[in-house]
């Protein structure tokens, strides 16, 4: 089927929409450079809140990537931590959080989100009531879960299920995009239910539910039950218990130690970044049903990417954090925080290179995806060095489509297996001859 | 808020704390377990605001003092010659920005503790509110019935 998913500035009510259809399916691709398009869109929308106070309101019509990267390079940006995600940062939290990403939102709500930006702020400064409207509810919910870094979420699961070596079966694809869904919409959840007067303090999260009070805090934990609950059950049940008990396991990760460790220690991004690296194991093991090497290095190629990622974005959110009382590395150890983005978009280079070795994907992947890997380390090795915001914007905004572009061409370049039955036919009847690899 | 409302009120978020008050309704026939439930909102309320407000107000004065010192270190006044405020860029302020966080550690150690006692405390009793009022809702059901 098709969904059509809004892209929203999250929580800034400041963008206008821009309608990206995603066809489910195995269709990557197309999932890829909508979700990359939507990606630079929030970001740079938020970008423009935090920073500038000029929000550039954008025409509402689906535009051509290419027009649409032209727009962005004009504008300024700024960032956003980590949420849930929304993420994040990426994936689940707020770090990845970092990402917070789209929505899917009902017709009627786009329709009030769409209101010019002056009338925000003067609608902020009344009083109102602390009523549930059911109108308002699933708008309500969709920022509650950050279903927008949800389906970011969802997408890197879907990639780790397509690379997995076995035929597509589109039942276990569907189940487990579901059950991930879900449970990303519930570890969202209890983040924001756990962070409310940290939210409010900060710029990029003072528009969330709990805080203006749109929900009260017994719903949005009520949500998350019934989200988390069914979203595992699902995956245990439908899909395989390994996969099952990986989604608990994340969302016990993400708001058992993620989020409370953000206050406590560096060490939340690095937690988070795991956080981040699951869901594309967890679709493979939906997929074949054990947890191998390939699995692994999708996830290690996920946990790498996280950290150029945040650690760019959270240059610029120095300010905040440190009124927040948020431990960052980009607070309290920038060399730090410099030095590991590096590493990571170094070991990007490393894990593309494992890949064929594994059998994921064939020789071309390494020197196909060695120009974007190089950029990116190039990018980083300038963050590293000038350490100021112009290099960790560069850094961050080509860590947004860098990865949907990795993942694409992983997809192309995956060694498509013979059955072993077909190959022992074939090395039966032909001793020299070379196997051919059929690209899916 | 109108008087006749039976609702609780958010407002904007205050200057110094950004957080949203909110005015609580107080029915006529409130139970005591309502009433648990209200003072501790009320409470929370009240050592959130506290604690932000005082905090932000801290971050504010500290800054102001560290721009000032950096300033006068580098021989430059604190408003120049179109009487515009002088900033530090970024990488000047992050030393700032790590101080300030590295001191103020223990302070968000203990806030912590406090808000997720509270904020787990007031959303059981919203829980046990809830299901009071579903019970009582239900007995009333039987009643008209029979």
């Amino acid at each position: 089927g098709f969904f059509v998913w809004r892209l929203k500035g999250a929580g800034t009510g400041h963008t206008p929409c821009q309608f990206v259809h995603l066809c489910r399916g195995a269709n990557d691709r197309l999932i890829t450079f909508q979700y990359f398009n939507f990606l630079k869109r929030m970001y740079v929308t938020q970008y423009n809140k935090d920073l500038s106070q000029r929000a550039k309101p954008k025409p509402d019509p689906v535009v051509s990537p290419f027009h649409e990267l032209q727009q962005l390079d004009q504008e300024k940006k700024v960032i956003h931590q980590i949420s849930p995600i929304s993420p994040v940062h990426q994936p689940w939290p707020e770090t990845s959080r970092r990402n917070e990403l789209r929505e899917v939102e009902s017709a009627a709500e786009s329709e009030a989100s769409a209101t010019p930006v002056r009338a925000e702020p003067k609608e902020d400064r009344q009083w109102k009531e602390m009523k549930l409207r059911l109108d308002e509810l699933p708008g309500i919910l969709a920022r509650l879960s950050k279903i927008k870094l949800t389906a970011l979420v969802v997408s890197t699961a879907s990639a780790g299920f397509a690379m997995a070596p076995v035929p597509f079966d589109l039942t276990c694809f569907l189940l487990a995009s579901l059950g991930t869904g879900l449970a990303s919409c519930a570890a969202n959840s209890i983040n924001q239910f756990f962070e409310v007067p940290f939210d409010s303090n900060m710029n990029r999260t003072k528009n969330r539910p709990l805080v203006r009070g749109q929900i009260s805090p017994l719903l949005a934990v009520c949500f998350a039950a019934s989200c988390g609950v069914p979203g595992i059950a699902l995956l245990t049940l439908g899909v395989n218990p390994l996969t099952g008990a990986l989604g608990a396991f994340n969302i016990f990760l993400y708001t058992c130690c993620y989020t409370p460790l953000k206050r406590m220690s560096i060490a939340n991004t690095w937690v988070g970044a795991v956080v981040g690296a699951i869901p594309p194991v967890m679709g493979w093991t939906a997929a074949t049903g054990t947890l191998d090497a390939g699995a692994l290095l999708l996830g290690g190629i996920l946990y790498s990417w996280q950290f150029p990622h945040f650690n760019a974005l959270s240059w610029g959110l120095r300010e905040d954090y440190s009124r927040g009382g948020y431990c960052m590395m980009s607070v309290t150890h920038p060399g730090l925080c410099r030095r590991v983005a590096l590493r990571h978009c170094l070991a990007l280079i490393g894990l593309s290179a494992v890949a064929p070795v594994l059998d994921v994907t064939t020789w071309t992947f390494p020197i196909v995806s060695l120009p974007i890997n190089l950029y990116i380390s190039y990018l980083g090795f300038r963050f590293y060095r000038d350490a100021d915001r112009g290099s960790s914007r560069k850094l961050f905004f080509c860590s947004l489509w860098h990865l949907p572009m990795l993942l694409l061409v992983m997809f192309t370049c995956k060694k498509s297996g013979l059955d072993k039955e077909d190959k022992n036919q074939l090395l039966g009847e032909s001793h020299g001859r070379a196997v051919e690899m059929r690209l899916p | 808020p109108p008087p006749h409302s039976h609702s609780d009120w958010i407002g904007p978020p205050d200057k110094h704390s950004n957080l949203r008050p909110v005015i609580f309704y107080v029915p006529p026939e409130e139970s005591a377990l309502e009433r648990r439930l209200r003072e501790a909102r009320q409470e929370n309320q009240a050592c959130n605001q506290h604690f932000w407000a005082r905090h932000n107000r801290a971050f504010r004065q500290e800054k102001e003092e560290f721009i000032y010192s950096r300033l006068k270190a580098k021989g430059l006044e604190m408003r120049d010659e179109t009487g515009q405020k002088a900033t530090l860029n970024a990488e000047e302020m992050a030393d700032f920005y790590k101080d300030f966080l590295s001191k103020n550690f223990r302070k968000h150690m203990q806030y912590n503790r406090d808000w997720y006692k509270r904020n787990f405390t007031i959303t059981f009793l919203m829980g046990q509110v809830a299901l009071a009022r579903a019970l009582r809702w239900l007995r009333w059901k039987k009643k008209i019935v029979e």
